[in-house]
């Protein structure tokens, strides 16, 4: 390909349509106007507008992690940057893959506190895959190819590229490069040479237990998965980014674990003698207080990150690669294990899983005529989609509430917050899922306090038609926090009942779209269909919970994991 | 189940690294090792015998992490390309340390005698101080120090570890090795 003259506004666009990017989400600013002026009238990528930068960057989480592709959000220099830094926050926690492009003042001005001068690549250094400040035009076809490729490989992330404006406006040669040469980057390819050991474990447990993590989603490997656990025929629990990794309505399937999983994902989990981690990190929300995790089991922790092995757990027998390529090979290798030495017998083992989940199901008791309890909200919504929908949450109780109701019957179904726990993130989300999946029906788990962190950006889906529905499990509380102060604070409510505002309903006609509200289970009935037959645009649903509804069980930061508060 | 919680801790181990020479790569590394709780005893950089990488030596004081947790993190550092810990046994690790002494002329001739003795020279010499040059590794410095004390330290200066291991060993990226194929040529970090 024959080098191009343009400018550098000109090459960043060359270089978005050379990975094929289809959509970007962002807010122009002054700084990164010459970018803008370079997008204008192109009709790939297409630009969506946003009313916050944060909006944007989760918008293009929500976009990557329903499709697997990179997201790509911008914004300008100063607070155009600075407003980015939490949904970059959110993709590192996560293992997104996302491209953040800024702007910033011009080269002679940087670092002299020039007007909406921030120093983007510094303030994100701890909280990016990777960064770039691009001070020469020439740089900008090799940063971008870089960028993309450092965002979707090996442990996928989020790359910051911030770019000098007068940099946008310089000329260069373009020619975009066809491979990329970092010296200090190489994703794990290399042979495992301890697949025997882990088909080894694996043959000798007799209470072995698949946990599957966000790695599952990562990497595309949910076939790969499907197998060797209907192979296996092991019990799986889950994290909550483990959540469509594997249908949760498969008997095989307890769900998820951890503090807020249920008993018997929970009970699975202590009383296994091998957990075979996939594409998992061991966080502290799921194994509670470390030195009583799992304390009779061998650890085979397969992860494409070779340091989250043995990071807080040590593994018994440590796999690092793409799960999606060594899974089947460690298959073949348990397939050998079990033809040579015969099956193990996990029978009994299996039945007392089956005995915990009986005598310790999820539970509600929803009275047909009292206020509306979340579970069965998120229940009502799951059976009149038929599963079929992608969710997204916002953070807190009705996330919790979702993750334990809302079952996930296919990949890429639940999208959420988990590692960073922003609060904000369901509709910003759910715009971005809304772009990436059309004709799959989208709905928003959100609560009240998270709803109105990003509510601006109605606005977007509205101007853009998008059928999302919001379902704002409505208990005028930060709810979340409120369950702490009543559990562990004395019932001493700081500072989190939250005002009756805004008028939800009156909201939605003031961003045109339509508002719903539901106040008894008759009425919730009715909203849902209401909103689910709405393609015309957004709906939001105001759902009035009990207030005092609490997500149960519940294991205490830093307590064992089977000491858990029981249901209401 | 066997968590990382109680591993031995207090020791020191020496990290050594080469890193692309590209600006912040000092902050990356620094902020790195502060964010993650890593206590950096000494911490040097300069450069090598390829113009686009320097080499850092970390020495590194490990409360309950381990020396494998730390060396992964910094792994994945984009512009590090290549990161190990040498090992005590192959080490050969210096430090410069610059004394400025503050003393009357007649205790000169022992502190020239002393100087001597651990292969120090004396750099520079006014009527009522002078300057001692040292280096060696890092608890030969202390004992000169110790011994300098009572003459009056006005002002004292240490470089931090520097390290290179014994024999062929090197850390250089395959690309950059020398051509001959040695023995024990370095293979890159892989899961511990």
């Amino acid at each position: 390909m024959a080098k191009q003259k343009m400018t550098g506004a000109q090459a960043v666009v060359k270089s978005l349509q050379a990975e094929g990017v289809e959509i970007l989400f962002g807010i122009p600013g002054g700084t990164i106007l010459p970018l803008y002026d370079a997008l204008h009238g192109q009709t790939t990528p297409k630009h969506i507008l946003v009313r916050h930068e944060q909006v944007g960057g989760h918008a293009a989480e929500g976009y990557a992690l329903a499709t697997g592709k990179v997201g790509v959000c911008m914004g300008t220099s100063g607070p155009g940057s600075t407003n980015l830094v939490t949904p970059i926050a959110d993709a590192y926690m996560d293992s997104v893959p996302l491209v953040a492009i800024t702007a910033n003042v011009t080269r002679a001005l940087i670092g002299t506190d020039a007007f909406q001068e921030a120093d983007i690549t510094g303030i994100t250094m701890p909280v990016t895959k990777h960064n770039y400040l691009v001070t020469d035009p020439e740089d900008i076809p090799r940063v971008m190819k870089e960028a993309f490729y450092i965002a979707r490989t090996g442990r996928p992330g989020p790359v910051l590229v911030d770019i000098a404006k007068d940099v946008l406006v310089a000329t260069l040669d373009f020619e975009y490069p066809e491979t990329v040469n970092i010296p200090g980057y190489h994703p794990p390819v290399r042979e495992e040479p301890r697949l025997k050991d882990a088909a080894t474990l694996i043959r000798s447990a007799t209470r072995p237990l698949l946990y599957l993590g966000g790695g599952v989603r990562t990497a595309s490997a949910h076939k790969e998965v499907f197998a060797f656990a209907e192979f296996l025929g092991a019990p799986i629990v889950t994290t909550v980014h483990g959540k469509g990794a594997f249908p949760e309505t498969h008997p095989l399937c307890l769900g998820m674990f951890g503090m807020h999983g249920a008993k018997y994902a929970n009970y699975a989990v202590q009383g296994s003698d091998l957990l075979v981690a996939l594409g998992a990190r061991f966080d502290d929300r799921v194994t509670g207080k470390l030195s009583t995790f799992a304390p009779e089991a061998k650890i085979v922790h397969l992860d494409v990150d070779p340091a989250e092995i043995s990071k807080l757990v040590t593994a018994t027998v440590p796999l690092v690669g793409d799960l999606k390529a060594l899974l089947p090979q460690l298959h073949e290798e348990v397939r050998k294990a079990f033809e040579a030495h015969g099956r193990p017998d996990i029978s009994a083992w299996k039945r007392k899983v089956d005995d915990w989940r009986e005598k310790h199901p999820l539970r509600y008791k929803q009275d047909p005529t009292g206020p509306i309890l979340p579970q069965y909200a998120i229940e009502a919504i799951w059976k009149k989609t038929g599963g079929k929908a992608i969710v997204t949450t916002g953070v807190g109780e009705h996330q919790m509430f979702a993750a334990q109701w809302w079952k996930t019957t296919e990949p890429r179904q639940f999208i959420t917050s988990g590692g960073l726990g922003t609060m904000g993130y369901c509709m910003p989300a759910a715009i971005g899922v809304a772009f990436s999946r059309p004709g799959v029906p989208v709905i928003g788990i959100d609560g009240d306090g998270s709803f109105q962190m990003t509510l601006q950006d109605l606005a977007t889906a509205t101007e853009h038609k998008l059928p999302i529905k919001i379902f704002i499990l409505n208990n005028l509380f930060l709810g979340m926090v409120r369950q702490w102060q009543e559990l562990f604070y004395s019932e001493r409510y700081s500072e989190t009942p939250l005002a009756d505002l805004p008028d939800l309903v009156k909201l939605a006609d003031a961003y045109s779209c339509l508002g719903l509200r539901a106040r008894t289970v008759a009425e919730l009935d009715v909203a849902i269909d209401q909103a689910l037959a709405n393609d015309a645009g957004p709906t939001i649903i105001d759902v009035r919970i009990r207030p005092e509804a609490k997500v149960c069980p519940m294991v205490p930061a830093g307590a064992p994991l089977n000491d858990m508060i029981d249901g209401e | 189940m066997e968590t990382t919680e109680t591993r031995p801790s207090g020791s020191t181990h020496t990290i050594s690294m080469l890193v692309e020479n590209k600006p912040g790569v000092l902050h990356r590394i620094a902020g790195l090792f502060s964010r993650r709780g890593y206590n950096i005893a000494s911490l040097t950089v300069g450069p090598t015998e390829v113009p686009d990488y320097s080499r850092m030596t970390i020495v590194v004081r490990l409360g309950s992490k381990t020396v494998e947790q730390v060396v992964q993190q910094v792994q994945k550092l984009v512009p590090v390309v290549e990161v190990r810990e040498l090992h005590p046994q192959d080490l050969i690790e210096r430090e410069l340390m610059l004394v400025k002494i503050r003393t009357p002329e007649r205790n000169h001739t022992e502190l020239r005698a002393l100087a001597e003795t651990y292969e120090a020279t004396i750099v520079d010499v006014s009527p009522d101080a002078l300057v001692v040059e040292a280096s060696g590794t890092a608890g030969k410095l202390d004992a000169l120090e110790e011994r300098l004390r009572p003459f009056g330290i006005q002002e004292l200066c240490r470089s931090g570890r520097i390290a290179l291991e014994r024999g062929f060993k090197t850390l250089a990226p395959p690309s950059l090795k020398s051509e001959a194929p040695t023995p024990h040529q370095s293979s890159p970090i892989s899961h511990p």
